[in-house]
């Protein structure tokens, strides 16, 4: 077994293990912290992809930002050891029924398709490339979504200013 | 593409990942643990643009952008919901799912 494989077999098991724990455990804060565990286990996954620059940004937004912004919700909201009643019996069949049928659909269907990986030679993805391809407007530009994103965090930006305004 | 590693594998990972993030979301009764649902699902979901993107179409770009707006989206997403779930609480003194059936301001 190569050391790749044994790299991507140690993430996996660890991103399965521990989004089962978030997903099972009755203690929210430790729920938080499995996730974020996910977190930093999926952006190695990105380094073993060579995508340098993702799992830059998967480990300061999603890991530094987000789980960071649920901790402090957490802690706003909830007491630390306060354990969550164990969920209704039903529920928990219908539930883990669902997800069993769908991964066994997906799954499935993954199997059966003829993936082609491609030949074409790969392109070095680093930081300018990035740059000049989200800023042009030409072919493969990405300059729209760009700019839609910058509106779209504008308005959350002041919704959420204004959501947790006391009062009118 | 990666030695020794095919794309199955990459898709089964995030696949699974994406099923229990839809299990947690079906079970919870805290608001905030059906948000870290929805960061798994999104999460799962990044994963597939990547590797489809490394394996299918080295030679571009196109899952980094999606990636790059979806984790945008979902920082959006995650501050408004905490604003809106810290205002419940304001409300309401918890934040479980069945006691809020009203968002009257």
């Amino acid at each position: 077994m190569g050391l790749n494989q044994l790299m991507f077999f140690f993430l996996s098991g660890l991103i399965l293990v521990f989004s089962i724990l978030t997903v099972t455990s009755r203690k929210i804060l430790r729920a938080a912290v499995y996730l974020l565990t996910v977190l930093l286990a999926t952006s190695g996954l990105y380094f073993l992809l060579n995508y340098e620059f993702m799992a830059a940004i998967q480990i300061t937004l999603y890991a530094g930002g987000i789980v960071v912004l649920i901790i402090f919700s957490i802690l706003l909201t909830s007491h630390i050891s306060h354990k969550f009643e164990r969920p209704a019996l039903a529920n928990v069949i219908a539930a883990s029924l669902t997800g069993l049928a769908g991964s066994f659909i997906s799954i499935w269907s993954i199997m059966k398709f003829p993936f082609n990986a491609s030949t074409e030679p790969t392109l070095d993805v680093n930081m300018k490339e990035i740059g000049m391809q989200l800023m042009s407007t030409g072919h493969q530009g990405y300059a729209l979504p760009f700019e839609v994103i910058s509106i779209l965090l504008l308005a959350a930006l002041i919704s959420a200013v204004i959501i947790a305004k006391k009062g009118n | 593409m990666i030695q020794d590693i095919p794309i199955q594998y990459f898709l089964i990972v995030s696949t699974i990942m994406f099923f229990v993030g839809i299990c947690g979301f079906l079970i919870r009764h805290n608001l905030i643990t059906i948000l870290m649902s929805i960061e798994l699902i999104l999460n799962s979901v990044n994963i597939n643009f990547l590797v489809f993107n490394k394996y299918l179409f080295p030679n571009q770009l196109q899952g980094n952008f999606f990636v790059l707006i979806v984790v945008a989206i979902a920082a959006a997403e995650a501050s408004i919901a905490i604003a809106l779930f810290i205002n419940m609480y304001r409300m309401y003194n918890n934040i479980d799912v069945e006691n809020i059936s009203e968002m009257k301001y």
